[in-house]
Formats: structure tokens, sequence, C-alpha cells
């Protein structure tokens, strides 16, 4: 039973990276665009659920409104920044980018202070469930799960069943024939960008009671979305669905095997993967 | 009697389900000019991708000086003496003439890692860069910068930079396209001048440089071989008429 | 090769402007100055990688950061470590975690390296951070400067800010000359080439995975020899050392300053570390002085939209408009 709430916990932490690591992933390969900032909206969801919840009273009306609020964000700054790194060198907007996280972090300090913050869990889940005697699982990490997994099917419906979908399927693979063929790129990248970050802090919204509100949060867990795309692959859902449950299971196993290195866990398994196949484990080159 | 220099037996390249090379076997010889042609798509240059090593294959076997070859990487096929010219001209643009073929010298020296000399000082690279660059015309050319060159110069300097890594076998991958009558002469008669000493397997759509140039021609259609064998024997050829120098001006 | 060309006379009067500077510089600035000069020396061996490679490292604090903690790790206490031992050892050992995380990274290309190479600084910094190996995340003192003794005499000590600081532009002018015989060296045209058209070296023979690799061990053999240097100055190391801001950060002085052009990464270097010291002086934005990342990252953002050269590109614009990142004929000289 004890395994249960590790298996849990596990797939909990996985779905939850995988809303962050496909949004990044298909801003990757379908606008070639790699964006450090991403993490950054991670951080941003967070706060705002920490400091809406605060005003508002509830997280259920926090969330929608945050949404809206991180939606604005991403659309300007597509529209303002990241549309002119479509053309330049990966090292141009690894640098762009960069400079965003540290405009975000000190925005972040300036407005909210260094402090961590706890959002509270919403009273409605706010139980536990038994599992047996002595073990309980708590119902709020069971609802990230399962909105994570209704997400995660709503996407994979978007991407393989509609017209959006399939735009998203061409210029990923594709973007000079696409356009040829009519789709409205412009229109599609900010789409795209808009829904990953929109996805990123939705991520950081439900995962504000469980993980609390913490300088650097977004950052730290960036480079764990990194890992995902190497392991699952550029532009790939499937690669990251897999790639971020592996690492969910290999970051819990660590924690219960050798708490003391259990950060580097991910690390080895994605060293693992590359002696194995550099190129990802979605892809097939 | 001497063992042809590249052995090709059974070589296949798919693509999914779609063959694009299809148990095609032939031989080349030093001393001899190989052609091999066909209607687009027929897959040359695949063959050619698989023959460098830019592609690996499917099933088959390619020897060359009686190694297996057929899973090496590229650079170690080039190493053994295998050269290649690519139909998009692939050189180092922002390089002068001399340093493209400099670099390509310097591939061979047996002390590559050499971190503190300068290059230059290197005489016997620099003299194997010079010859290479003479040897295709452009000796008068070294010190321009390889971007300002015209098409045709560059193509020039892709077969220098071949022949400065000192190959025995060349691939030849339609070296005459986009070419101007001029400089398509000039790019026969160094081809017909290389053929004396390496072994050569030419891809080309220019018929007239084919029959000029060709021993051998080998007639490639949907990734097979139709027919192969002597210039004169292919063009009288039935089926070879009709699938591709059939009819009015396949000559492109 | 000692022809006087205007480059050549910038940097010899570089050179000399740095060597007079303590004479009339106070102790803070004389600091200051080999702080800069350590970073320096970070940024060029990144820019080996960058620049002449086109290795985009986002890791390369691993390196940096790993010696320092080597130094940390094998100074007694409270005494002075031999400067002999202690140095080689770092460099070494920097190397060697080069070496490792090389092998395993170098296979991937473009934006994969960019997340790989982060990732393992990342794997290096949660070692660090999360274990009681280098003291976790409270750091570890080095109470002494290493000591440099000849013969039993002490021809230099690094106690002394301005000695120390006489060391390390000598060391950062060895490290710039050697360089730039690597970069004219065969192996250095060979990094050329990589860069220019990575799939043209292969086919002409050249093992490109073997070169890489060595070009990464290289960097970060010199990205270590710096972090040891950062070690004695500052006198104490922490995981922060290894952290992806300080990897973001080098990267950034490498693009700043222009990349391809040696000096394109000391200019980065003095410009980020001078312009850091200008946005945090409280003197200048009051209480908004200890955010003064934000300054630096929009200005980041706007030199990256302005500037596509970096600030190297600026001074060259007159003269050479077609040779952007990469000069290399056999007939120039590589700055």
């Amino acid at each position: 039973m004890f395994y249960l709430i590790q298996i849990l916990n596990a797939v909990q932490y996985g779905l939850l990276l995988f809303l962050l690591a496909s949004g990044l992933t298909l801003i990757f390969g379908i606008m070639g665009v790699i964006n450090l900032a991403h993490g950054s909206f991670y951080m941003i969801g967070a706060y705002l659920a920490y400091w809406l919840t605060k005003m508002t009273g509830s997280l259920w009306l926090a969330i929608p409104l945050g949404l809206v609020i991180a939606l604005a964000i991403g659309v300007v700054l597509e529209t303002t920044l990241v549309s002119r790194l479509y053309k330049r060198d990966h090292l141009y907007q690894v640098l762009l980018t960069f400079g965003l996280i540290l405009i975000f972090e000190e925005l972040r300090s300036i407005f909210f202070g260094d402090d961590v913050h706890g959002v509270a869990v919403p009273a409605l889940l706010d139980y536990s469930v038994r599992l047996t005697d002595t073990l309980s699982y708590p119902v709020y990490r069971l609802f990230i799960t399962a909105v994570c997994l209704l997400l995660a099917g709503a996407m994979v419906l978007v991407i393989h069943k509609t017209r959006l979908g399939m735009m998203i399927r061409a210029g990923s693979s594709n973007r000079e024939m696409a356009a040829s063929l009519g789709v409205n790129i412009r229109l599609l990248f900010a789409v795209v960008f808009a829904f990953g970050t929109a996805l990123a802090a939705f991520a950081g919204m439900i995962a504000a009671p469980i993980s609390s509100v913490f300088p650097g949060m977004g950052n730290q867990i960036l480079i764990i979305c990194f890992v995902v795309v190497v392991i699952g692959g550029i532009g790939s859902i499937n690669g990251a669905m897999i790639a971020s449950l592996a690492i969910g299971f290999a970051d819990t196993l660590g924690k219960v095997l050798a708490p003391e290195y259990s950060g580097i866990a991910v690390y080895l398994l994605m060293a693992v993967i590359l002696l194995w196949r550099p190129q990802g484990l979605a892809n097939k080159t | 009697m001497i063992e042809p220099i590249l052995q090709v037996r059974g070589l296949s390249k798919y693509f999914g389900g779609l063959a694009a090379v299809d148990d095609v076997s032939l031989d080349v010889e030093v001393g001899e000019l190989h052609a091999v042609i066909g209607p687009n798509g027929a897959g040359k240059s695949t063959l050619i991708n698989v023959l460098s090593g830019d592609l690996s294959p499917s099933s088959g076997s390619v020897l060359f000086r009686g190694i297996e070859i057929a899973h090496l990487v590229p650079e170690r096929r080039s190493r053994l003496g295998v050269g290649r010219s690519y139909q998009k001209v692939n050189i180092f643009a922002a390089f002068s003439v001399l340093e493209n073929c400099r670099l390509a010298a310097q591939s061979r020296e047996p002390r590559p890692l050499n971190w503190l000399q300068d290059a230059v000082s290197y005489g016997r690279v620099l003299e194997n860069a010079r010859q290479a660059l003479s040897a295709v015309g452009l000796g008068h050319r070294a010190a321009v910068i390889a971007a300002t060159l015209s098409h045709g110069e560059q193509r020039q300097l892709e077969i220098a930079m071949s022949l400065a890594t000192d190959p025995k076998l060349l691939l030849l991958d339609e070296p005459l396209a986009g070419m101007g009558s001029e400089e398509s002469l000039n790019m026969v008669e160094l081809i017909g001048e290389l053929t004396a000493n390496h072994a050569i397997l030419l891809v080309e759509h220019d018929m007239d440089a084919v029959f000029r140039l060709a021993q051998v021609l080998t007639v490639m259609v949907n990734g097979k071989i139709l027919a192969s064998g002597a210039p004169e024997a292919i063009r009288a050829n039935r089926e070879v008429q009709r699938a591709y120098l059939g009819g009015a001006d396949e000559s492109l | 090769m000692a022809n006087i060309t205007l480059p050549r006379v910038a940097l010899m009067l570089s050179a000399l402007l740095l060597a007079a500077f303590p004479l009339i510089g106070t102790t803070f600035y004389v600091q200051l100055g080999a702080k800069i000069m350590i970073m320096a020396i970070f940024a060029l061996s990144l820019d080996l990688l960058v620049g002449h490679t086109g290795l985009v490292s986002l890791g390369h604090a691993a390196y940096f950061g790993f010696a320092a903690y080597v130094l940390a790790l094998i100074s007694p206490k409270y005494e002075a470590a031999s400067l002999w031992v202690t140095l080689p050892a770092a460099i070494v050992a920097a190397a060697a975690v080069a070496l490792v995380i090389g092998f395993l990274v170098v296979r991937t290309t473009g934006v994969y390296f960019i997340m790989v190479t982060l990732a393992f600084a990342q794997m290096l910094y949660s070692v660090f951070h999360d274990t009681k190996l280098g003291g976790g995340s409270d750091g570890i003192y080095i109470t002494v400067r290493p000591e440099l003794t000849v013969a039993g005499i002490k021809p230099l000590d690094l106690e002394n800010p301005v000695q120390f600081y006489y060391f390390v532009l000598l060391v950062m002018i060895g490290v710039y000359v050697l360089l730039s015989r690597v970069l004219h060296a065969p192996f250095g045209r060979a990094l050329a080439g990589i860069k220019a058209n990575e799939s043209r070296m292969r086919s002409i023979g050249f093992p490109v995975f073997a070169y890489k690799l060595g070009a990464f061990v290289l960097a970060g053999a010199l990205a270590g020899l710096a972090g040891y240097l950062a070690a004695c100055q500052f006198g104490f190391v922490n995981p922060e050392i290894l952290a992806w801001h300080q990897s973001g950060t080098v990267l950034m002085m490498v693009i700043l300053g222009g990349m391809g052009k040696l000096h394109g990464a000391v200019l980065g270097a003095f410009a980020y570390v001078l312009l850091q010291e200008f946005l945090s002086a409280p003197a200048l934005l009051g209480a908004y002085a200890k955010h003064w990342q934000l300054a630096m990252g929009s200005l980041i953002v706007l030199v990256v939209l302005a500037l596509p050269e970096g600030l190297a590109g600026l001074f060259d614009r007159h003269g050479r408009l077609f040779q952007r990142s990469d000069s290399n004929s056999a007939s120039e000289d590589l700055e």
C-alpha cells in the first residue's frame, strides 16, 4: 500500500510536469523557439493563484481570473518580443528569454516580496480518502491528476481531430510548406504560444496549494521540463507524456531509495537515454 | 584481373514502405567512369548518399578496396579513400578558396589534433591544397572568399576539396547542374582527366557529358537497375529508350 | 605574424592600461578589476565553445564551480594550500568532469545540446546543494588563499590584492595567447570548419565527435582555472557558483561582447560586471538598487533586439561587413 501512495505521487507529479512540458515542446517544435521564460509562467500562475485567492477568498475564482491575466501576458509577450525571435539563432533566443527571466523574477520580488507563501487547498477538496487502515491520500492530489489527464486528453483530441491540430502538426513538421498551403503562420504561432504559456500558468495555479509559492520555483521546474523534452523528443506530445511519467517515477523512486540524491535521479535517467537514443524516445530519425 | 575498387551488391534503401534504392548491384574500377542515369526520382541521389555514408542502407553490401563500408560513418569512408561532391554546392562559403582545400587536405594529416602550431606552417598540407586547386583550374582564385565565386567555380571547388583528401573513388552527384555551356565543357574535361587515376561514379542528367565520359552506363528507374553496360549498347536498348531516352528531349 | 595592425595595437594598449591600473586605483577597484578579469577568463573559455565551435553550452558553470569546490575541499582548514598542488588538481578535475559530461552531450546538436548541458550542470548543482559533500547549501570557506612558493620563498603574496590582481592579469593574458594559438592551429581551424559546415567536415574525413569533445574539455579546463581563481578571491564557495544563473550570465557576456572574436569575450565580461556594479549602486537607484536585475534583464532584451553582433560588432562594422562571426581565411589574423 505504501507503494500505491508512491505510485500516485509519481503519476501526479509526472502529469503536472506534462502540462508544463507539452507547452514547451510544442513551442519548440512548431516555432523553433527555445523559451527559457516558460518556467516564469509557471511562477506567474502560482503567484496569481496566491494573490487572487487572497483577494477573492476562493481558488476556484482565482484560477479563471488568473488564466485570463496569464493569457494576456502571454499574448503581449508573443507579439512584442517572441515574434522577433523566430528567425534568430537559438543563441539569441536563449539570451533574450534569459533577460526575461531576470525581469520576471525582479517584478515578482517587487510586487510580492521574497517570502514563501502558501495557498490553501480549497475547502471542497480538503480531505483525504482512505486507502487502508493507516494510510490515506489527499483528494486534492487526485484532483490534480484528474484535471491533468483531462487536459492531456483534450490536447490529444485537438491535435489529432481538429483543423487547428492539423495545422499544428503541419507547422511542426514543415513550416514553409504549411505557410504555402495557406496556413496563417503568424496567427498559429501566437495561438500556440498563448496556449503553451497558459498551460504553464495553469499548472502553477493548481500546483500552488501543494508546492507552495516561492522565488525561483519556475526555473527549478523548467530545467526538469527540458529533460522531459530531451527524453521525449522536441515537438512530440506522446514523447512528452512518456518522458514526464518516466521522470515522475524516477524522481519518486529516488526519494524513496536515496533521499539525499533524489535530485539527481532525473539527470541519471537522462544520461542513460542519451547513451541509448540521443535523438529522444518518440522521434524516429 | 584486378578487383573493382567498388563492389556494390544487393543494396537497398527503404523510406517507410518505399524503396528508394531497390537491390542495386554494380562495380567501378580505377581508371573507369561509371555513370548512373535515370529519370527524376529514380533513386540516383539516394544511391550516392548511401555510398558516401550520409544515409545508412536498409540492406546490401558495399565493398571498397575489399572492406565492407556499408555501415561506416562518412568520415571513416572518406579516410579510406571515398570522396564525394554534392548536388547542392556544399562548401565553406565564408572561408577563402584556399582554406576550403587546406581543411580538406588537413584531414589527412596524421597528427590532426596539434593544438599549438600555426596551421599555415604545415607545408605539406598547403602544398596538397594548392595542387588540388590547380588540378581543377582554381589556382589563381586561392585568396578569394568562396561565397563570391561563380556557380561553376564553386562546383570546381567542390571537386578540388574532394581531390585534396586524396581519394581513390569519386562519387560525383550532378556536378554539371546549373552550369553554362562553357563551364560545362571545362568540367567535362576535368572529369575526363581525373578518370585516368580514379574510379568515378557519376550521376548526371547531361546526356552529352555522360556519353562523352562514361565507360560503363547504368540506368535506374524507380530505384531498380533497368539496364547496365557499355554506353552504345544502352543507347540502343529498347527498354531504356522507352523508359528514359525515348521520344523527345530527355537530355535536360 | 609580427605585423603592426590596429587590432594588435589596441590589444597592447589595453594590456598596458590594465597593468598600470593598480597604480591609480583604490583597493576596492583593484579587487573589482581582478574579479572582472577572472570572469573574462571564464568568458574566453566559453567563447571557444560557442563562438568558435558553434556549441552553445548553457551549463558551463559546472566546470567553473567544480574547480572552485575542489580547491575548497582540498584546502586545509586554517592554512594556505600550495598553488602548485591545488591549481593543477582543480584544472584536471574540471577537465575530467568535462570529459564525462562532454562524452554524453556532444552527441546531441542544436537545441538538445543547449538543454542537456543545462541539465547536467543542474545535476552537479543538486549534488552540491542537497548532499553534505560540499557543506550543502551553506557552502565552504577558504580561510587562507593558496600560496605560491618557489624554493622556499614567496615571489607573490596572493593575499595582497595588488599582487593577486597582477597574477590574474598574467593568467588572463596567458589564456588569451593560448586560445589565440589554438585557434590558428590545425585543431582550431577544424573547429571553425565544424562550426561553418559540420556535415562537410565529416564527408572530408574529420572525426567531428572527437574534435568537439576536445574543445569541450579544453573549455572546461579553462573554466576550471577561472573558477579556482574566483574561489581564491572570494574565499567562499557555495552551490550558487554552479547554478544555471551563473551559466546564463557567462553566456550573456560572450554573446553581448560578440562571439568569434576573443577580445569580444573580454569586452563582454568588462561590460557586464561594470554594468552590474553601476546598476546595483545604491547611490544611483536608491531603494530599487537591489532590483538591479530588472534593469539588467531589460538591457539584455534591448541589446538582443537592437545589436545582432554584440558590442564587438560595433567596432568591426566599418571595415568588414561580410565577416560576421567567423573570420577565417588563410591570410587573416584571428583575434
